[in-house]
């Protein structure tokens, strides 16, 4: 039959409900549902890669990205809407009570795969979850907490209410997240879901060269003929058209003029009606490119002509840090090692592609949009544009993912551009092709160092050299030039020790911010060269590591005395599993040789906020006349937890249950600064605001009540009501004057890390607390096909003070699923990888079994003692697995990722050289 | 612009024969490369064909229906000689690739790292194309002429796969190597399928994917099979034979020399566990 005319809709049956979809019957399902307010279905990667679209197609899971809307008609369609409902299901429960959804981008997907399975199999094995499991990617969370949700399931009863918060404080209760509910029903809207009715479409016209000059011709003509509401170009921005993280290094522009200088640069928007534009061809569009010369990598670029007139030699920046004598240190000492190591481009791979949409209120241009950074977009936008920061206002949706790429600009100044242009609202969704060729990488970096010990096994020099190519503008690349020299040492006692680090530019998508900013790759030759001293002087790998592990007030390589170092305590928590796993790996590989198993360990420190730079956070909280509690979140959730450790801290100080908190913001109209979710320091940053704010609150209730520190404090309808010692004060909210943000009473604080500046030698406090770490890898090697398995992670972290054990527990395993990806098998190719079928990210079954060990040695700064953790998880774990690679059957991986042909070439050069 | 979804296969022939459409089965590909919200152009939708569906096995061999999907193959009772071609079913992309995924769609896509052609080429599949000049039959080897072409001609559709019964003696088993552990691109595959009679290997089939422009049976290798004990197979296949059957290249998964180094081993992989069961039949 032809199914033309049996427009203007298909019937399907949607979660029990006769419909009919009015789309072609040739849309893509994902496309057609979401276009009725399905927006339960998130559209990660057009393509079957990701599996996020995931619906139930006659019980059956389907990427609804490759089923034809015709294919569905007259079928049965299952959603996530079409579970629980507002009373979640016995999975859904699950997903809240294990914490298995973190940003939220998977959990639709995740929980319409799982539904299928557990129709079938209500009480599936671990490897039965994740086979079933295998075709949806998840970024954040290293599946662990998913497969546990799945598997456990079958104990959970139907219902929204959380499981009862443990009695006790609310920091280092392991309750749910308090934002939990709407990623597992559904509601949660993100960057693509929230664009206003009747908003115009926006599309990109991007470069397909690395470096190439090029002429528009007649858009206007063209515009006229396609029937588009805009084409904008650089000539269009009426502001700098310059923008970057750092503004003294801010070049980038939102369009470019001519020459574009990577593959995948914007230099032209389409504006039009949603419907039209979406259906348009722009190969049409009327643009001339001519190619030039391009330069990929720092090697070539260094002696290429410079992107950038003004940084010759194409070096952005380069970082330095020197202490004692490197050299004479290094000539002094009994043994040396030296590695060069070569990483690769990186892409974060978040499941939701950059996405938003904006309007004008007024005058005030606001976008809403998935960011990490709102107060920065604000402010970046509005030079970029040419407005007043106070004409521009930043809502954040949920960011579906973000580790550091979605604190550049991306959607934002394009869609303030278009707005402007048209008047009209606009929205802006990238592609996954266009979120993996416009938005930043980790910095591919060629590193080579030399660590030397005296005999008796105590580190006495290091040199350490990189350059690191940080793609063609600036973004976050002086940070991560900076932090590496700072923390290449290790967390180890390193006198005489000499960094540096280049940023150098090249033709290539901007590298900037992801998880750890270079430090993950430097710990790859740093933790390599100590697993050579270590054999060398035929001493216990982490026995060494133990021995020259920083301790309490000795110096940095920055020359700083820090209290509260965590990483001794850190290592040996890894004494006995590290034994045992030895010994495992040794009988194991007696009995398969062909197949056999090793143990690395590697350790990690990670300084939590700016490098000596002020990066304050601010926080209110209030009450209401009618006696409720409002908490203005700033510090933005991107998944890894701050709208629950957040409220706990300031619940804490406050004296009230941390659900007690009606959260507002993050909104630049809303909320004030709490700087950007990176450098994982919103737990020690926010939190001390948090802290600091929730205290205010509490002296400002009790001086009220007049009553001492351990009253209890409590609201009710329109009063608050304090208890000590069997008394009971009541205060009257209706009678206190309202402030301007209409709080009966209110407190808001600020809170800015104490760091000094670091001098010419990189010697100073770059930072006022620092997160610490050692994780220790178990794997097994094919050594026929090169194969490797990670079998086991052991991850000791010293967090301080645990906030939330669950969400510490998301973090480390979001971090090691993330450490993986990067060791074995995470590259991006400009022009190549630009799928995530050629871009690969660790699957279910990719994930070893993880145990975490949480420590807790106080830091005298973080709020009760916390410090950071986001980025300290993944620092360690490639280079444990790499030397756990070595250690199974003695190949150097010196070219990440260690792809089965590459560690097939080292298991052979290994076998050649012991020849 | 016309979207089409016949229920029969006159009516679908009728529509090819016109020419111009997109031919569409499971979208796993199609849909994949576009960026587009919707496939543009007119478009053939052979889902719905009655004469395309099903996996069905009769005393002349095994069918596979064009439209069948992935997910058919993997859960039809069918004897050991299939065990490849459901291993590979499994692996097909994942369990969401395979709902949608179809035998004809895998096979008129023709990539070079199609998991499911060499447990068929083991098998001895043959295609069935159809048009409204008739029908016919060619091998599947025939059929795949290189990377992203075949021989069906511009009015034929895949109806079916055959396996004639005489290819459906024995044990068959499929290993897949992948940069990670599910919805992965092969890097390479082997398919075996080993027939025993009293302890000795009357026949072997051997197939290796995604290590030249089109998978390949390699027939000099499984001559020198011939006759020996299933246990002494593995050990017995010559490396050489299969590299020299082999054109690999270099690509973001591997490079060419690796492969050829990783598809003797795949293949023995393959051997060995086609010989297992056998070995313990016997025992």
């Amino acid at each position: 039959m032809s199914l033309d005319a049996a427009a203007p809709g298909l019937s399907l049956t949607l979660n029990g409900q006769a419909v009919s979809l009015p789309v072609s019957p040739g849309r893509r399902l994902s496309d057609a549902l979401r276009a009725t307010g399905t927006l339960g279905v998130k559209s990660g990667c057009d393509a079957g890669d990701c599996g996020a679209c995931t619906v139930l197609l006659d019980g059956a899971p389907v990427c609804a990205c490759l089923t034809t809307a015709a294919q569905a008609e007259g079928r049965e369609v299952r959603t996530v809407e079409g579970l629980g409902g507002p009373d979640v299901d016995a999975l859904q429960r699950s997903f809240l009570r294990h914490g298995a959804a973190q940003c939220g981008i998977c959990t639709p997907g995740m929980l319409m795969t799982a539904t299928a399975l557990l129709a079938e199999t209500p009480r599936p094995t671990r490897a039965e979850a994740e086979a079933a499991l295998g075709g949806v990617l998840c970024r954040c969370t290293g599946y662990a907490k998913i497969i546990d949700a799945v598997c456990e399931a079958w104990r959970e009863t139907p219902g929204a209410a959380p499981a009862p918060a443990p009695a006790g404080a609310p920091v280092g209760a392991r309750i749910e997240r308090l934002d939990g509910a709407p990623k597992v029903t559904g509601e949660e809207r993100f960057g693509a879901d929230a664009a206003p009715e009747g908003a115009l479409l926006v599309r990109v016209i991007r470069s397909p060269h690395h470096h190439a000059g090029f002429a528009f011709g007649d858009l206007a003509a063209w515009a006229e003929a396609q029937g588009v509401a805009a084409v904008l170009t650089a000539a269009d921005v009426k502001g700098s058209n310059r923008f970057g993280v750092i503004p003294p290094f801010a070049d980038q522009p939102a369009l470019a003029p001519s020459p574009a200088r990577f593959r995948g640069e914007a230099v032209a928007l389409v504006v039009g009606e949603a419907e039209a534009l979406a259906a348009l061809d722009l190969s049409t569009f009327p643009v001339t490119w001519t190619e030039r010369p391009h330069a990929l990598d720092p090697e070539t670029a260094k002696t290429a002509a410079p992107l950038h007139p003004d940084r010759p030699g194409n070096l952005m920046t380069a970082g330095f840090v020197a202490q004692g004598d490197a050299a004479a240190g290094l000539a002094a000492a009994a043994v040396t090692a030296t590695a060069t190591i070569e990483t690769a481009h990186v892409e974060h791979a978040y499941i939701e592609p950059e996405a938003g949409c904006a309007w004008l209120d007024g005058e005030t241009l606001v976008i809403q949009a998935c960011t990490q950074a709102p107060v920065m977009d604000q402010e970046d936008t509005a030079q970029t544009l040419g407005l007043d920061p106070a004409k521009v206002r930043i809502i954040p949706t949920a960011a579906g993912g973000g580790f550091g790429s979605k604190l550049d600009l991306s959607v934002q100044p394009l869609l303030g551009l278009a707005v402007l242009a048209t008047g009209r609202p606009c929205r802006l969704e990238f592609t996954r092709r266009e979120s993996l060729a416009s938005t930043t990488k980790r910095h591919p970096a060629r590193m080579t160092a030399t660590l030397g010990a005296d005999a008796e096994g105590r580190i006495c020099g290091m040199h350490f050299d990189a350059d690191f190519n940080t793609g063609a503008y600036a973004s976050w690349g002086p940070t991560v030039a900076n932090r590496v020299p700072v923390h290449a040492s290790g967390p180890y006692r390193t006198p005489n020790y000499r960094a540096e680090a280049r940023a150098i530019h090249t033709h290539v998508t901007p590298s900037g911010a992801f998880r750890g900013f270079g430090v993950p790759q430097a710990a790859l030759v740093q933790e390599r060269l100590y697993d050579d001293l270590a054999e060398q002087l035929g001493l216990d790998r982490l026995e060494f590591r133990i021995l020259n592990a920083l301790r309490d007030d000795e110096p940095t390589v920055c020359g700083q005395r820090l209290k509260g170092v965590g990483i001794g305590p850190c290592l040996e928590a890894l004494r006995e599993d590290w034994a045992e796993a030895k010994t495992r790996a040794v009988e194991w590989t007696l009995a398969h040789p062909e197949r056999p198993r090793g143990v690395g360990v590697a350790g990690c420190w990670y300084g939590c906020g700016n490098t000596s730079l002020p990066n304050p956070s601010t926080m209110r909280v209030g009450v209401t006349p009618d006696g409720r509690l409002r908490l203005h979140q700033g510090a933005t959730d991107i998944g890894q937890g701050s709208n629950t450790v957040i409220p706990q801290i300031c619940a804490q100080a406050l004296g009230v249950a941390p659900e007690t908190f009606e959260l507002v913001g993050p909104d630049t109209a809303l909320t004030p600064d709490c700087g950007k979710t990176s450098a994982s320091r919103q737990t020690f940053v926010s939190g001390n605001a948090a802290r600091l704010a929730g205290e205010a609150l509490r002296g400002a209730i009790l001086r009220l009540a007049n009553m001492g520190d351990a009253a209890a404090i409590r609201l009710g309808a329109g009063e608050i009501v304090v208890e000590e010692a069997g008394q009971t004060h009541r205060s009257d909210l209706s009678r206190l004057p309202v402030d301007a943000h209409g709080y009966a009473l209110s407190a808001e604080e600020t809170y800015d890390p104490p760091t000094l500046p670091l001098d010419a030698n990189g010697q100073g406090a770059p930072y006022a607390v620092y997160g610490w770490g050692a994780q220790m890898a178990e794997v097994e090697v094919d050594l026929a096909l090169g194969t490797v398995k990670v079998i086991a992670m052991t991850a000791a972290h010293d967090l301080g003070r645990v906030i939330n054990p669950m969400l510490a527990e998301g973090q480390i395993e979001g971090g090691i699923a993330q450490g993986l990806g990067m060791a074995l098998m995470e590259e991006f190719i400009p022009g190549r990888t630009e799928n995530l079928h050629d871009y690969l990210i660790p699957t279910t079954s990719d994930m070893p079994s993880i145990r975490t060990i949480l420590l807790e040695v106080p830091d005298p700064e973080g709020p009760y003692g916390a410090k950071g953790l986001g980025e300290h998880a993944l620092i360690p774990t490639a280079p444990a697995i790499l030397n756990a690679v070595r250690h199974a059957c003695g190949a150097e991986i010196d070219r990440l990722p260690a792809l089965p042909h590459r560690v097939k070439a080292a298991i052979d050069a290994a076998k050649g050289a012991r020849r | 612009m016309s979207y089409e979804r016949p229920v029969d296969l006159a009516r679908a022939l009728a529509l090819r024969a016109e020419g111009g459409r997109t031919v569409l089965a499971g979208g796993t590909d199609l849909l994949a490369a576009t960026e587009a919200r919707e496939l543009r152009g007119p478009v053939l939708d052979v889902t719905a064909v009655a004469e395309m569906q099903g996996v069905t096995l009769s005393d002349a061999g095994l069918r596979l229906g064009g439209a069948a999907s992935w997910t058919a193959v993997a859960k039809a009772p069918l004897p050991a000689a299939c065990a490849g071609l459901q291993a590979a079913a499994r692996v097909v992309g994942s369990a969401q690739i395979q709902n949608r995924g179809t035998v004809a769609g895998n096979l008129c896509n023709a990539s070079p790292a199609a998991d499911s052609v060499p447990p068929l080429l083991t098998l001895d599949a043959e295609v069935e194309l159809a048009s409204l000049r008739g029908s016919r039959r060619l091998p599947l080897s025939a059929f795949l002429k290189g990377p992203r072409r075949t021989a069906l001609a511009a009015d034929e559709l895949l109806v079916a796969v055959h396996v004639p019964a005489a290819a459906l003696a024995g044990q068959g088993a499929f290993e897949k190597l992948g940069a990670r552990a599910h919805l992965v691109i092969s890097i390479g595959m082997a398919a075996a399928r080993v027939v025993v009679a009293q302890g000795r290997v009357v026949s072997v089939a051997l197939a290796v994917g995604s290590c030249s422009p089109v998978a390949v049976r390699l027939g000099a290798a499984e001559a020198a099979l011939v006759d020996l004990a299933p246990e002494a197979l593995p050990a017995a296949l010559e490396a050489e034979l299969v590299a020299a059957a082999l054109a690999p290249i270099d690509d973001v998964r591997a490079d060419a020399g690796y492969r050829r180094a990783a598809a003797p081993e795949l293949a023995r992989r393959a051997l060995a566990a086609a010989c297992r069961p056998l070995m313990e039949t016997a025992a």
